[in-house]
């Protein structure tokens, strides 16, 4: 049995070895994906961060909140702030944003400044009036103060969007602020408010201080690499298939099949060898990209990958992994009924798991109904047990609660192969 | 009658359909084939002969009736008969990535050989067929000729009692098929049973000396070819084959 076992293990590696196409497709493509992916979303974190995204502001106000305000966006420090001459319109703000190669551009109203100001008259005088300061009498209505105009490049996503008129937001607060505090206490006082106390009040925040969750009580915040090298190596793993699934395919149109179920040895063999030898290869793929993401990513300038301290947990979850990645690449083999089909329903389910299973758009966004689906892809799972270790810092005992539903969804996947194997009277 | 030791194969009352195709292929059919004989199967596309192979090779499960290969039922699904039966089928079922050595290693393994074993029957069988100069080649490079060697010498490999071949030398040049009929009649002068399915009925009468007739799932007739010629007043097999299952095309879908 061992013999045969071993012949089949030879053999099945003499296969892949030779399949070319099959190996750069398992091991080329998820190492250029992942650094590809990596250098981008680091890339959106330098901008933000470090190289800060350039935005046009046209101030057509000419009073002093304007200034303000963009002395607020200024301080903010997510903006490079480049002036628009104030007299431009829409259309010429638009080609400013192509010349200078802005994403975003903001324009101040003219009536900006007024507006600002009767806001905060009247907030102050409802303040005075509810203070017992100031006898009641009818206000006018002074309305809102007028918007602010943002022009975006529909290249940013809508995430990035909403952090920008966060940000933009926060500037109008500032200056919305100062203006009242400054009304109110000349109201009060009859005099001007302090330099030192109008700082005090305005830039006197908390502070926040962020700590990433950990088991094991690192501090070490969670980089691109961490996020990235383990959800593209699950996607490795899976892309199995286009060698593996290829591989059953060509197996059941030649009658190799056929001809092994007329041999006196069962076909359980041929399983277990297809198995071993293409859980190996994924293992093998997880430590070619674990290693690039350790010693490869600095070199490229990328975040480098760092290691989770319970190894033997990281390689049990990768053993687990890429089993059911196997199992996977088994079943549509069996039931794909050429290499076509296996090939391109293979890709393209991979690539629906991972969307589902979110590789792609992290779970935790999605809608309540898309979780729930999210729970049949494998890929799910096995991203849950990796994030465990490498970005919470557990052990093998943390990442149990994700590799039972994996190991559930694994032996699904070889019973439908099994029933499969014998409904085409394959076994 | 011929006494059970004696038979290398035994249909009794066999009975078979295809789950997915209702009608019945087969029904009380009944066949025998002697040990040590050359027996060729014959008939029209569609009549059923690789179904009944793939029957004996318990490649599928009949319904009714047993088959017994020398004295082993094949119904009982136990592994050791394949151990009796070398198959050949008719298309390359084997590894075209790998070389004629891998191959045979492999199957030679699967078909119960030790490591020994399968290096004395890989440098024997590879010497008979003349592939020695290609043994490390692989085979996907081969020519047609060639392929149906490595074909051969995989059904071979454990020397089997029972040598089933469907169609073994389709699409080959002369001088493969020559070495291919020669082959077979060296086996089977070491007292393997051939079992010889094939639509080229001339080449069949060099090599066959028993023949059934299959058409629509029954054996139509069956004897040695000579006493069949004579009795239907035939001049060869084709002719005999045309005169027992007629000239129409046959659409096997």
């Amino acid at each position: 049995m061992i013999f045969k076992l071993w012949a089949t293990i030879k053999k099945d590696c003499r296969v892949l070895i030779r399949d070319g196409i099959g190996l750069s497709l398992m091991f080329i493509m998820p190492i250029v994906l992942v650094v590809v992916v990596t250098d981008i979303q680091n890339g959106t974190f330098q901008l933000i961060n470090k190289n800060k995204m350039a935005v046009l502001v046209c101030n057509r106000d000419t009073g002093e909140s304007g200034k303000q305000l963009i002395a607020a966006i200024n301080k903010i420090g997510l903006f490079k702030v480049y002036d628009l001459p104030k007299n431009q319109d829409a259309k010429t703000i638009v080609d400013s944003m192509k010349d200078k190669e802005a994403l975003l551009s903001v324009t101040i109203p003219e009536d900006f400044t007024r507006k600002v100001k009767a806001k905060a008259k009247s907030v102050s005088n409802k303040a005075m009036v509810s203070f017992g300061l100031q006898a009641d009498s009818v206000q006018k209505y002074v309305g809102d103060v007028s918007p602010l105009t943002l022009y975006y490049n529909p290249v940013i996503q809508e995430q990035l969007r909403f952090s920008v008129k966060g940000g933009l937001q926060s500037a109008l607060q500032i200056v919305e602020s100062r203006e009242t505090l400054r009304t109110l206490y000349f109201a009060i006082n009859e005099k001007p408010l302090p330099e030192k106390l109008e700082r005090e009040m305005l830039s006197n925040k908390a502070a926040i201080n962020e700590i990433p969750v950990s088991k094991n009580g690192s501090l070490r915040a969670p980089n691109a690499a961490q996020h990235n090298v383990p959800a593209w190596t699950i996607f490795a793993m899976f892309f199995v298939i286009m060698s593996l699934g290829g591989s059953v395919v060509r197996e059941k149109v030649s009658g190799s099949f056929v001809r092994l179920k007329t041999l006196p040895t069962n076909f359980a063999v041929g399983l277990l060898s297809k198995q071993i030898t293409y859980v190996t290869v994924t293992v093998i793929q997880a430590v070619v990209i674990f290693a690039l993401g350790i010693w490869g990513f600095p070199l490229m300038g990328l975040p480098g990958l760092n290691i989770p301290l319970d190894v033997f947990g990281l390689l049990i979850v990768t053993i687990i992994c890429g089993w059911c990645a196997v199992s996977y690449a088994i079943c549509v083999g069996v039931f794909a009924e050429s290499h076509q089909q296996s090939n391109g329903f293979g890709a393209i389910s991979i690539v629906i798991l991972a969307a589902i299973g979110g590789l792609m758009v992290p779970s935790f966004a999605m809608d309540t109904s898309l979780k729930a689906v999210a729970n049949l892809s494998p890929m799910h799972w096995c991203l849950q047990a990796y994030y465990g270790l490498f970005l919470e810092g557990g052990k093998l005992t943390d990442v149990m609660q994700y590799l039972i539903p994996l190991v559930l969804i694994t032996l699904v996947l070889q019973l439908i192969t099994f029933l499969g194997l014998k409904r085409k009277n394959l076994i | 009658m011929v006494a059970d030791s004696e038979l290398a194969v035994n249909i009794e009352d066999l009975g078979f359909h295809y789950p997915d195709n209702g009608g019945a292929i087969f029904s009380g059919l009944n066949l025998k084939i002697k040990k040590g004989e050359r027996f060729g199967l014959f008939g029209p596309n569609g009549a059923g002969k690789t179904t009944l192979l793939s029957l004996m090779t318990g490649l599928l499960s009949a319904d009714s009736g047993t088959i017994t290969l020398l004295g082993n039922d094949v119904r009982k699904k136990n592994k050791d008969v394949n151990k009796l039966i070398g198959f050949v089928p008719q298309d390359f079922s084997y590894y075209q990535e790998l070389s004629p050595v891998e191959n045979l290693e492999f199957f030679g393994a699967w078909s119960g050989l030790n490591k020994q074993q399968i290096k004395t029957r890989t440098d024997e069988l590879l010497h008979i067929l003349g592939l020695e100069n290609v043994r490390n080649k692989q085979v996907d490079k081969f020519s047609g000729g060639m392929k149906r060697r490595v074909n051969l010498a995989i059904g071979v490999i454990h020397n089997p009692a029972i040598l089933i071949l469907d169609e073994p030398t389709v699409g080959v040049d002369v001088q493969t098929r020559h070495a291919i009929i020669n082959y077979l009649m060296e086996l089977n002068k070491k007292g393997t049973t051939l079992i010889y399915t094939s639509h080229q009925l001339s080449e069949a009468e060099g090599l066959c000396e028993e023949v059934a007739l299959i058409d629509v799932g029954k054996i139509i007739t069956q004897d040695s070819l000579t006493n069949l010629l004579k009795e239907h007043q035939q001049d060869s097999l084709e002719d005999l084959f045309l005169n027992l299952t007629g000239k129409e095309y046959r659409n096997d879908l």
